[in-house]
């Protein structure tokens, strides 16, 4: 084969800085919150993208508390009580569902592949993506708990509690985050990626506590599926957080689901994410 | 000197596709390479397995003579991968993605605004730089593109079809952009399906089809290997194409092609001594030429000589999916 030598006044590489091996820790970090920066800037630029989070908790407060209120607690304010702790639950789950998406499109339209040519830690892009999707989760709890305090919702704990409550919801959140990412990567377009979600969380977030905290009236397998749902686990945490009751199980459960779901879900997205592209 | 860019035996199957058959590339520094071929040949297959994006099956590749699969992260300080499936992010401006890039890179806050300034100055994008890239042209996209590509300085570049989709006066606004990189002595791997484009930018051309490389050399080597130059004669009274063609027949000893409704008569003719010949011939058949030429053959026709095809053969598009 033939090889041109022309000569040029390109640089030689022996007077650049020598070439790192590594990336090291801090590097990545620095690089995941670049990335996060990045997430943070398009929302910015398109406040319309944080809508779903944003009407989802008045929704979700104003259609569960009027439909079940009545049959569930005897009143709507009795009901208020139980619900919107468990709609931290579950807009912690359902808020988590808009980063696969995202992260779909940006695979999509090739905005990865050029992260990956770069010399960067691989896991950035997806640890990046998952902390710029806290903006979206502060939204939602902020909307949710506004709009619940003007419907009559009283937190009857204290401070610490109540943000130990949101605390745990996060913790959860950036778990289930991870599962989102591997819906993403594995979705074969950003427009399955929705659908697919929606299977997944479906069984997971109605499947649990927080609309119906007696499960007494439910079939028996129902009844077993509840009890070991995380998100049960969850609602009850924070239901014991912000208005009072049973905690440390209920908190050590859900605190033990995200680590696995972390411990399980990350490795794998990170295989997938180098593979896939 | 080693080469910037070598590749050996690179194969790579997606299924059953055979993207890459076991393809040899060579770029020395400061030189650009072209890539052409066809949709589905396996250019961007190539790319990606040279820009570590992209795990080969078979055969090794390195650049700057670090191994792009146990080396990755040194090459990937030496490499900006731009074009086709290496996308700015539309939702940002032109700016920030600059910006953006060079913090990745590690530059500080400031110095990555002051690089992302002065490069979209360079590319004719400051005007732009405040807006979203999703309300840039097809044009400034690709621009702001290999603006993204130059803030690390890389010393390898890869163009991924870099015009493709492009009008006329788009296309030439970035192949200036990308004169202009070549000047400061980058190694230069394009792809491309546009013969003229690689013409125009490159120093070598590989000619790739079906995942093999068929063909190496400079642009004028490639147009004197495949078969010199035509005959082009064209007749004033096209009813007397048919006289002309006998001529050109019996002038350059082989099969003239003739195309009915314009009545241009061809054929390929090695010996520069036809043309007074035919001129001659046709002066004493009192037969007027509209048109009379001698000429070297187009990359079109070096790429179908080599290939047995046509380079507009659109075949299903290339597997990027794993």
């Amino acid at each position: 084969m033939t090889t041109l030598d022309v000569t040029t006044t390109a640089t030689p590489a022996g007077e650049r800085a020598p070439l790192r091996r590594r990336i090291g820790a801090r590097q990545g970090i620095a690089n995941a919150l670049t990335l996060a920066w990045r997430n943070v800037t398009q929302l910015k630029h398109s406040p319309e993208k944080l809508l779903d989070v944003t009407l989802m908790p008045i929704v979700f407060l104003v259609l569960f508390l009027y439909l079940f209120g009545g049959a569930v607690a005897g009143s709507t304010h009795a009901y208020l009580e139980l619900l919107l702790p468990g709609l931290v639950a579950q807009i912690a789950m359902f808020a988590s569902m808009g980063l696969g998406t995202a992260l779909a499109e940006d695979i999509h339209k090739g905005v990865f592949d050029r992260f990956r040519s770069l010399p960067i830690a691989r896991s950035s892009p997806l640890v990046g993506a998952v902390l710029g999707d806290t903006v979206r989760f502060c939204v939602a709890m902020f909307v949710l708990t506004g709009f619940g305090v003007a419907l009559g919702f009283r937190f009857h704990t204290g401070v610490v509690p109540v943000l130990a409550a949101f605390a745990l919801a996060y913790v959860f959140y950036l778990a289930i985050c991870w599962i989102s990412v591997l819906i993403g990567l594995v979705a074969p377009g950003p427009e399955t990626v929705q659908g697919i979600s929606f299977i997944f969380m479906m069984p997971l977030v109605f499947g649990s506590s927080i609309l119906i905290p007696a499960t007494s009236t439910l079939p028996g397998w129902l009844q077993a599926w509840v009890k070991v749902n995380p998100v049960t686990s969850l609602a009850d945490a924070v239901r014991g957080l912000t208005v009072g009751g049973p905690v440390a199980t209920h908190v050590l459960y859900a605190l033990a689901w995200a680590a696995g779901i972390v411990i399980v879900a990350f490795p794998i997205a990170m295989r997938m994410y180098r593979r896939k592209l | 000197m080693t080469d910037m860019i070598e590749a050996e035996g690179l194969v790579k199957r997606f299924g059953r596709t055979e993207a890459l058959r076991g393809v040899d590339l060579r770029a020395g520094r400061g030189t650009v390479l072209a890539l052409l071929g066809p949709n589905g040949a396996g250019k961007t297959t190539a790319v990606r397995a040279l820009a570590t994006l992209l795990k080969p099956d078979a055969g090794t590749a390195r650049i700057g003579g670090y191994d792009v699969l146990t080396e990755s992260v040194q090459v990937r300080q030496l490499i900006a991968l731009t074009g086709q499936f290496a996308s700015v992010d539309d939702e940002l401006t032109g700016t920030e993605n600059m910006v953006m890039i060079g913090r990745l890179l590690g530059l500080r806050r400031a110095e990555a605004r002051r690089r992302a300034a002065e490069l979209l100055e360079r590319f004719d994008l400051a005007d732009a730089a405040g807006r979203a890239a999703k309300t840039y042209s097809g044009g400034m996209r690709r621009r702001l593109d290999l603006a993204a590509g130059l803030i690390g300085e890389p010393q390898v570049l890869f163009l991924d079809e870099p015009t493709t989709g492009l009008d006329p006066r788009a296309r030439s606004h970035v192949w200036d952009t990308i004169r202009d990189i070549i000047a400061g002595g980058a190694t230069v791997l394009l792809t491309t399906q546009y013969l003229e484009e690689a013409d125009e930018l490159a120093d070598q051309i590989a000619v790739i089809d079906h995942g093999l490389v068929v063909a190496t050399g400079t642009p004028a080597e490639l147009k004197a290997r495949t078969g010199g130059q035509t005959l082009m004669v064209r007749a004033v009274d096209t009813a007397r194409t048919g006289e002309l063609a006998t001529i050109v027949a019996q002038v350059t000893g082989a099969t003239p092609e003739v195309s009915g409704d314009i009545g241009l008569v061809t054929a390929p003719a090695s010996d520069p001594a036809v043309l007074p010949a035919v001129v001659r011939r046709l002066d004493e058949a009192g037969l007027l030429a509209a048109e009379l030429a001698f000429r070297l053959p187009s990359l079109d026709e070096v790429f179908f000589t080599l290939t047995g095809h046509p380079a507009e053969d659109t075949s299903d598009d290339e597997g990027r999916a794993a």
